[in-house]
């Protein structure tokens, strides 16, 4: 166990601000059960959430959602993470915000700005989105992004449906002027896991995907930034998840529960503090979901003993639970993981079926 | 420590962009530099040279200022900024 003392320092904030988003991807990182409008914390109480996180040593806050310019007093909690001395980071679709509401949250202190794409070509990225015309608006919203100064990342989620294209995405991602692109492989929990095998790519595209990226980065050094997180289920030992269980970072659901990482809810054995009832520093500290799995007390075989314990926290506890059935197993992901056929054989199953659209 | 691929000129005048930032946290007791999605503790050395990118003064005038505040031998210390600001020039966290 970790003596009070010892409690890592988080230094990243993700404020879910609303489940409310007018695209469907079907890869969306909410839970399936969407928190409703009206259970929505308020701007008063995300503003103490943002003076308690920098109390607590975060340093950045990632505002997203769903779709938080669905949110009308956006500008408010804008201005309100950078009153708390935060790095503020607005993830959105772009669909839904306006030039005028970006010219004032650059006005209020907005440090960066995240847009997603889904594809390069229009018609195929409106079909993954959900949404007739998103490629359209998220273009000119970008454009707009960075004629106001601010520095552009541009985020894309690839999957068996845009995978081949990610050289022509990250034409477009140089053209609308990011400095930043973020090209992340489907991660397979909630709406992803339900639209798996619709998603899924093959052995021979993840593979030419790799290399595709490592060209792009070696052609485009120190013109533009490219961080790419890997496909999960293809690899041999997992990811170092949230870079560890309550140690760097937390997530503030748009009602107010606070959890270490945006699937954890999936996991029934936990009990989640709320905002409404508790201070962050409180939860981050003593809430029984952040202390079940913090440090290395809670492992089993084969993560106990391994030589990888320190580094990837025996992987995530999500996957694990809902591919092993036990939140303290080690993520199947894992080579050594008693579960790992069947994340092979996942990764062979695809299907050409409509998508299962997130919807609330 | 990886050499870093862009070279800068003792006339360019080095800034940090927006989005980039130095600040002191109380919480994590130093100072840190805030940037997309990426933080990196800045050491009191890192400290004292990105004060000095203001887009006013030019590499040349912050290695003299640094030689002469610490006493230290201007090409040492030309060698640290060249190597520090290259690096951030080249994940663009750093305007030329």
């Amino acid at each position: 166990m970790l003596a009070p003392g010892d409690t890592p320092k988080p230094l990243g904030l993700l404020a879910e601000l609303t489940h409310r988003c007018p695209l469907g991807c079907p890869y969306c990182s909410n839970p399936l059960a969407l928190d409703k409008r009206e259970n929505e914390l308020d701007a008063a109480t995300w503003a103490r959430v943002f003076r308690e996180a920098a109390a607590l040593g975060v340093l950045q806050v990632h505002l997203s959602g769903g779709e938080p310019a669905a949110r009308r007093d956006l500008s408010d909690i804008v201005k309100s993470a950078r009153e708390a001395g935060l790095y503020s980071n607005l993830i959105t679709s772009a669909v839904g915000l306006s030039p005028q509401a970006l010219a004032a949250f650059a006005e209020s202190g907005l440090d960066h700005v995240q847009i997603s794409i889904q594809d390069s070509e229009e018609a195929s990225a409106d079909h993954i989105a959900g949404y007739k015309g998103a490629s359209a608006r998220k273009c000119a919203i970008a454009r707009e992004v960075v004629r106001l100064g601010l520095p552009l990342t541009i985020n894309m989620v690839v999957h068996r449906a845009n995978i081949d294209r990610i050289e022509p995405m990250v034409a477009l991602a140089l053209s609308l002027g990011a400095s930043r692109i973020e090209i992340a492989h489907v991660q397979y929990y909630g709406w992803a896991l339900k639209n798996r095998t619709a998603l899924m790519p093959t052995r021979e595209q993840v593979d030419a995907a790799a290399r595709q990226v490592e060209a792009l980065r070696a052609r485009h050094h120190g013109q533009i930034v490219i961080d790419a997180v890997v496909p999960d289920y293809y690899a041999r030992f997992p990811k170092p998840c949230v870079g560890g269980w309550g140690r760097r970072s937390l997530n503030v659901t748009p009602a107010g529960k606070v959890l270490p990482c945006h699937a954890a809810e999936v996991i029934p054995e936990l009990e989640f503090w709320n905002v409404r009832d508790h201070s962050l520093a409180d939860i981050w500290q003593a809430s029984p979901a952040f202390s079940a799995f913090r440090g290395t007390d809670w492992m089993r075989e084969p993560c106990r003993s391994c030589d990888r314990r320190g580094q990837d926290f025996g992987g995530c506890r999500c996957q694990a639970f809902l591919l092993a059935g036990d939140a303290r197993a080690a993520d199947p992901v894992c080579h050594l993981s008693p579960h790992h056929p069947l994340v092979v054989q996942m990764a062979e199953e695809r299907a050409e079926v409509d998508y299962s659209y997130r919807r609330l | 420590m990886q050499e870093p691929t862009t070279r800068i000129s003792d006339s360019a005048r080095p800034r940090l962009p927006r989005g980039v930032r130095l600040t002191h946290s109380e919480a994590q007791g130093g100072w840190v530099l805030l940037a997309p999605e990426r933080v990196f503790k800045a050491d009191n050395i890192t400290v004292e040279i990105l004060k000095r990118c203001t887009g006013e003064a030019t590499l040349g005038a912050i290695v003299d200022d640094l030689a002469k505040t610490f006493s230290a031998p201007r090409e040492r210390i030309h060698a640290d900024v060249v190597q520090l600001l290259g690096g951030l020039a080249d994940k663009r966290l750093l305007e030329l």
